[in-house]
């Protein structure tokens, strides 16, 4: 086979041509030949490649995957000689990308490492040439002809790469798991339910990186030997739902997807599934029920989803990031991927952080850097700068961590170690004024309103565990209430079927363990130290403070403050409700909280 | 009465045109009954029943299916519909006083429609943007770093 270094695809889809397509191709192979190149450039015919109301002609030129738009045939000569003869893009022609702009995604900051979020902002997440142009669909050109499945599986199992959903299965493994399993038909799915509150890193990739998830799952696909694929992803996310069905079609039309990719021989197609609104659906089991259109409640494994998954049939699921890797581990390499991160977690991990921090937002660092520099490096410390009292770490099914452990490195074994668990990188800073029995009880709620109700453990115990936080910080705590909670919690992530109700109680074991003074004053106190549970807080107008300007007076929704003009006030208990507004408007912090 | 058939007509005609467009396989029950949801506001009785004509299909399973997703109902809602985040990062972030103050404003309690069919005020599970919580959404309208004062000027919007 002959060997070109350039390959110039024209567009001669029904547009273009109308606009003279073929005429450029001759004008294109003339010049070429009047440059002496014809042993080195290549023309090609492509299908659409851009954006079909500009009036002229469009180009890729590959390998650099440079976009050349508008042209017309006089362009011709001075493109052949710049770029083909002399080396040198022809800026004039190259189409304008539109910047994404972010504001979550702040500019890189010392001790991030960006791998997952590399392309994000700077490239158009609806235009796969921004993606091709960063090295985009290399990976699976280089897998489609110079590796063997068994040979990428072998890759990414040397890289480590892990489950970045939260359990930290070798991505590899459960490759080699499916390739193995029997069965006419194979799914590839990827799970985009991203539900822990405070988790949006997979929701940033697919909105700002679709191609790379789509280039992982090719990948994944072709090593595993699947012929289909879905992305599940979750219905609050509407935006992520259309930038992955654009991306689809755009892979579709460069033949990336469907039949024959690349001219390998080798077919797969992918489908967007919407969610409707169910946490318990990024749990694989329940996920596989929810595409079939049924209920989404997990089921009993075994068997695994690589021996029967989607309609019974061998399916791999991974995580929105663990496919996002995949390119770049084939790229560089499994090396170059261990030799990142910590132990036995390799590679790079997406933060979102929320909460109390002066940064909010997501970022990507390599595993093993610890909490405090996770917090106070990148994040930048806690907002007014109050102090820092927990943080707590993968969504509801994780734990509060304290100050103490704040220089645990993070990795997922570290984590469970500390009875939390990595999930999907959700981090919430809390500060002193958080209140952790609320928090407990809030994590509760959570859960309990989630569970499926399909086994007796989550859908009683959570509701059990709720009843008694919610009385502890109604002031109605009482002695014996801390070992039921105890005792619950263990009850409940013993027997309980799937992820959720094992991983339910980790708020309240966490808090138990690390705040227990907190229950304690609630129960035998009757007060809660940060001040939050409104049944155990009062308010009251300082003496010497208030210059009586009634801005308070004038504010309470119940009328439960009075007093003279320019006298100090006084709020009635019995008709307070504790809602805070009076404190929030007085110019004087005359106000205090009980 | 004469509306009642009209409606029950127009349900049928939206039901049947979904499922020749989707296709009568059981794994496009949602993405049909999603549509449903947004069309009409709310998946009735009557909707159910049809569907499970034309997807061949038991009422008790779709029923069974609707009430399990959080974001399909099967109760008739308000003309504006609250979404409000009740995640933890919005909570930490003040949103526990944006919710109160919500209640407080629109007289609901989460879950209910007003009277007038102005409002439903429900909570949502967490949408992934938390750097700006609390946030919350109306109708198709997303509010984030939503403050207690801010709340009224936000429901004036309105009709």
């Amino acid at each position: 086979m002959a060997y070109f270094r350039s390959h110039v695809l024209v567009s001669v889809d029904p547009v273009c041509v109308e606009k003279g397509a073929y005429d450029l191709i001759d004008t294109l192979q003339d010049e070429i030949v009047k440059q002496g190149l014809v042993d080195e450039v290549q023309v090609l015919e492509t299908s659409r490649i851009g954006n079909p109301e500009t009036e002229g002609i469009d180009l890729m030129v590959y390998p650099e995957a440079v976009h050349y738009t508008n042209l017309s045939l006089d362009d011709v000569p001075f493109l052949v000689e710049e770029h083909f003869l002399k080396g040198r893009v022809a800026e004039q022609y190259i189409r304008e990308t539109k910047k994404f702009l972010d504001e979550e995604l702040n500019a890189p900051r010392t001790k991030e490492v960006r791998i997952i979020l590399k392309n994000i902002g700077e490239i158009d997440p609806l235009n796969i040439e921004d993606y091709i142009a960063r090295d985009g669909y290399m990976a699976l050109g280089k897998v489609l002809t110079e590796m063997t499945p068994e040979e990428i599986i072998q890759e990414v199992l040397d890289s480590g790469l892990r489950g970045r959903g939260g359990a930290g299965f070798p991505t590899g493994l459960k490759w080699r798991f499916i390739r193995n399993a029997n069965g006419d038909q194979k799914f590839m799915i990827c799970n985009a339910d991203e539900g822990d509150p405070g988790a949006f890193a997979n929701r940033r990739v697919l909105e700002g990186d679709p191609h790379s998830v789509i280039e992982g799952m090719i990948i994944g696909a072709y090593a595993s030997g699947a012929s289909q694929g879905y992305i599940y992803c979750r219905a609050e996310y509407p935006i992520a739902v259309r930038t992955m069905k654009i991306a689809i079609e755009q892979a579709r039309n460069f033949g990336l997807l469907g039949d024959d990719i690349l001219g390998s021989g080798f077919s797969f197609d992918l489908e967007v599934r919407m969610g409707a609104g169910a946490f318990v659906c990024g749990e694989e089991t329940a996920l596989m029920a929810s595409i079939e259109g049924q209920r989404g409640e997990p089921r009993p494994r075994p068997p695994f989803p690589a021996q029967k998954g989607l309609w019974e049939k061998p399916s791999n699921i991974n995580n929105v990031e663990t496919y996002a890797n995949v390119p770049q581990i084939i790229l560089n390499g499994a090396e170059w991927f261990a030799s990142l991160g910590y132990k036995k977690s390799t590679g790079t991990k997406t933060f979102s952080m929320a909460g109390d921090v002066k940064n909010t937002g997501l970022i990507e660092v390599p595993f093993g850097i610890t909490l405090r520099e996770i917090i106070y490096d990148v994040g930048g410390g806690i907002k007014e700068d109050k102090k820092f009292k927990a943080v707590q770490t993968g969504g509801p099914m994780g734990g509060c961590l304290p100050e103490s452990l704040l220089d645990l490195h993070m990795d997922y074994e570290a984590l469970a170690e500390a009875g939390s668990i990595l999930g999907s990188g959700g981090l919430v800073v809390m500060d002193e004024d958080t209140c952790m029995v609320d928090i407990a009880r809030f994590f509760m709620d959570f859960t309990q309103d989630e569970s499926c109700g399909k086994c007796t453990p989550c859908r009683v115990g959570t509701r059990r565990i709720l009843e008694i936080l919610t009385r502890i910080c109604e002031g109605k705590g009482k002695p014996g209430d801390i070992d039921t909670l105890r005792y619950l919690c263990d009850e409940i992530n013993e027997n309980s079927l799937c992820g959720l109700g094992k991983g339910a109680p980790n708020p309240v074991k966490s808090t138990l363990e690390h705040f227990l003074d907190e229950y304690e004053a609630h129960i035998y106190e009757k007060r809660c130290p940060a001040k939050v549970c409104k049944s155990l807080i009062r308010f009251e107008i300082i003496d010497g403070l208030c210059t009586g300007c009634t801005l308070c007076a004038r504010n309470c929704p119940v009328d439960a403050i009075s007093g003279e003009r320019r006298q100090t006030h006084v709020i009635d208990p019995d008709i307070c409700i504790k809602c805070g507004i009076c404190e929030q408007l007085c110019p004087y912090d005359a106000i205090e909280i009980k | 009465m004469a509306t009642e058939v009209k409606e029950g007509q127009d349900i049928r005609k939206i039901v049947r045109t979904l499922v020749q467009n989707h296709g009568d396989e059981k794994a496009e029950l949602i993405p049909i009954l999603q549509e449903i949801n947004r069309e009409m506001g709310y998946i009735s009785d009557e909707a159910i029943k049809e569907l499970g004509e034309r997807m061949n299909l038991p009422s008790s399973h779709i029923y069974s299916v609707a009430t399990f997703y959080r974001m399909l109902s099967t109760e008739p809602r308000g003309r504006h519909v609250i979404q409000f985040c009740e995640s933890a990062p919005c909570h930490v972030a003040g949103g526990r006083l944006v919710w109160q103050r919500l209640l407080r404003e629109l007289g609901l309690e989460k879950g209910e429609t007003r009277q007038d069919n102005k409002w439903t005020l429900l909570t949502t599970s967490c949408l992934g943007l938390c750097g700006v919580g609390p946030v919350m959404i109306i109708d198709n309208d997303i509010y984030g770093n939503v403050t207690p004062e801010q709340v009224p000027g936000i429901l004036s919007n309105y009709e």
